[in-house]
């Protein structure tokens, strides 16, 4: 069995009597598991926030994405005519799945939060609006646009890439800064233990000596040492994942129409992902404190 | 048992001694004797380990302990009882536990009856202190506590350094029995201290030879000290 296997064998099965040759020292443990715990709520937040862009990504890539409107400005009396035309050109491209012309009621419903309801359109010289529902594969943009101009001189397509573009790369930044915030969050873990596991072997240097004199090995030495500090790591992650968890289930519930911070909630996956977590901090604490005693102790001879 | 081969040593300043070549052989009873400050401490932390040697090679068990790798120098000294002149022990745990330490870290608590431990508890006279924490203990308590520990896993070897500094004569006497008889049972046994009484009374017993540690090197003195 290699080293580290048999060290978490210990760290699991081991004899916990092991652990009484190293005295509790509380100041270390109830830092390492404020830390963890503080470290792990915040974590919370950073896969939520991470889980929730990339939804809102995958949702705003499907809805703009398949929905383009064309707008047709011509005379009022060359309009009717060439929303036909339009239609026709649409009818044939393909990946269309629905074409459809605005009704005057629902263009005014449109423009009402800009003008007002009781505007009378019908006097006014504005665009007739097509509005299309593109397959899964989508269109050809380019050549729909290029066909229009050919045939329907005054038909504007517009499939919304204006729009969609910038707002899928400030949710692609969002879900990067999430998943950055975590990584962050895990190398403080792992620091922090490393400090803790460097503070407790030299606060312990004469039980170190004395164990070394009776003839202990390094793996002996470290197991109390390592144990002690990643169950602690793993107790005070769970402890702050839960109460991230909670704080996120309490927050208000916006309504889901009012944008970017409705997202911030978990679903399916994230609650996993959270409970996953404290197996995470878990493992980090384990290396880092395997490591950082590794190192001392082949220091102390 | 353990061999010094032309074995030299030196904290950073002068030499403490040079060109030191002994053989201590299996079943024998050393005493190891000089002044203070000649380096009875530094001789006995080269014999486990605890310090290697500037110059010369010193072999344990037949094997040189510089080319000895970690885990191979913790199973060493499971095989040899060290006391030593400044006694340690956890200061967490009783006096019990840090007796049966060597046997707890060894995985070896069950080879341990009860009742040898009380016997070992009664001979270094420490029975009713068990349960009290070494800081309570006295210096010779602590020198006594420390060659229980010493002895308990039945090593091939003991290793102590003035053993008796802090106890009166009659403990003293006892300690050197309990030390004879390990000898007697073919353990190599090797106490350093400047008692030359301890060592007038310990050839009585056993066929000790006196290890005289001087300027000059390590030297087995005569039949006469
Ligand atoms: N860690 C050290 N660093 C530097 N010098 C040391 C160290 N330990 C011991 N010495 C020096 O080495 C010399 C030998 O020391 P050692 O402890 O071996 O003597 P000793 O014979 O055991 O003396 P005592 O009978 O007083 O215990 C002394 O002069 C001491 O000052
Ligand atoms: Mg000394």
């Amino acid at each position: 069995m290699t080293p580290v296997l048999s060290l978490l064998r210990n760290l699991i099965f081991g004899d916990i009597r092991a652990d009484s040759v190293v005295p509790p020292s509380g100041f270390t443990n109830q830092l390492t598991l404020f830390i963890s715990g503080a470290m792990a709520f915040l974590a919370v937040f950073g896969l939520a926030l991470s889980l929730a862009s990339g939804r809102l990504a995958t949702k705003w890539n499907n809805e703009l994405a398949r929905t383009a409107t064309i707008r047709i400005i011509a005379p009022p009396d060359q309009l009717a005519g060439k929303t036909e035309a339009t239609l026709k050109v649409l009818q044939t491209t393909s990946g269309v799945a629905e074409a459809r012309a605005l009704t005057g009621v629902e263009q005014q419903a449109l423009l009402a939060p800009w003008l007002g309801h009781d505007l009378r359109l019908d006097l006014l010289p504005l665009p007739q609006l097509v509005e299309i529902i593109s397959e899964k594969v989508g269109f050809d943009a380019t050549g729909l646009r290029l066909r229009l101009l050919a045939e329907v001189p005054g038909a504007i397509l517009d499939n919304h890439d204006r729009l969609r573009l910038p707002l899928l790369d400030a949710v692609f930044r969002m879900q990067l800064l999430g998943w950055g915030v975590l990584v962050l969050i895990f190398a403080v873990v792992a620091a922090m233990v490393t400090l803790g596991t460097n503070v407790s072997l030299a606060a312990n240097a004469q039980v170190v000596n004395v164990l070394r004199l009776l003839g202990a090995t390094d793996s002996y030495i470290k197991q109390a040492f390592v144990r002690r500090l990643t169950i602690k790591t793993f107790v005070g992650s769970t402890l702050g994942i839960l109460l991230g968890l909670l704080t996120i289930w309490a927050m208000p519930s916006v309504d889901k129409s009012h944008g970017f911070l409705s997202g911030i909630e978990l679903q399916g996956e994230g609650w996993i992902i959270s409970l996953l977590l404290p197996f995470v901090f878990g493992v980090v604490a384990f290396v880092a404190t395997v490591n950082a005693a590794n190192q001392v102790l082949r220091k102390i001879s | 048992m353990i061999e010094l081969d032309a074995v030299a040593y030196s904290y950073g300043g002068g030499e403490i001694f040079s060109d030191v070549s002994v053989n201590l052989e299996q079943g024998s009873f050393y005493f190891l004797t000089g002044p203070s400050g000649a380096g009875k401490t530094t001789f006995l932390k080269l014999c486990y380990g605890g310090l290697l040697p500037t110059a010369g090679h010193v072999r344990v068990f037949g094997a040189k302990v510089c080319s000895l790798e970690r885990d191979q120098v913790a199973m060493m000294r499971r095989k040899i009882g060290i006391v030593q002149q400044d006694v340690q022990f956890l200061d967490h745990l009783p006096v019990s536990d840090n007796i049966v330490l060597p046997l707890t870290i060894s995985d070896r608590n069950s080879d341990l009856a009860a009742p040898d431990l009380d016997d070992l508890m009664n001979w270094v006279g420490l029975t009713d202190r068990a349960r009290g924490l070494p800081e309570e203990l006295s210096g010779g308590e602590r020198q006594r506590a420390a060659l229980a520990r010493a002895v308990i896993m039945s090593p091939d070897i003991v290793l102590a350094d003035e053993p008796t500094g802090n106890v009166d004569w009659e403990m003293s006497k006892r300690l050197l029995y309990l030390l004879t008889e390990l000898n007697q049972m073919g353990k190599t046994v090797l106490i350093a201290t400047h008692d030359l009484s301890l060592i007038r009374a310990a050839k009585a017993q056993v066929q000790a030879r006196v290890l005289r540690i001087s300027k000059r090197g390590v030297h087995l003195a005569g039949a006469n000290l």
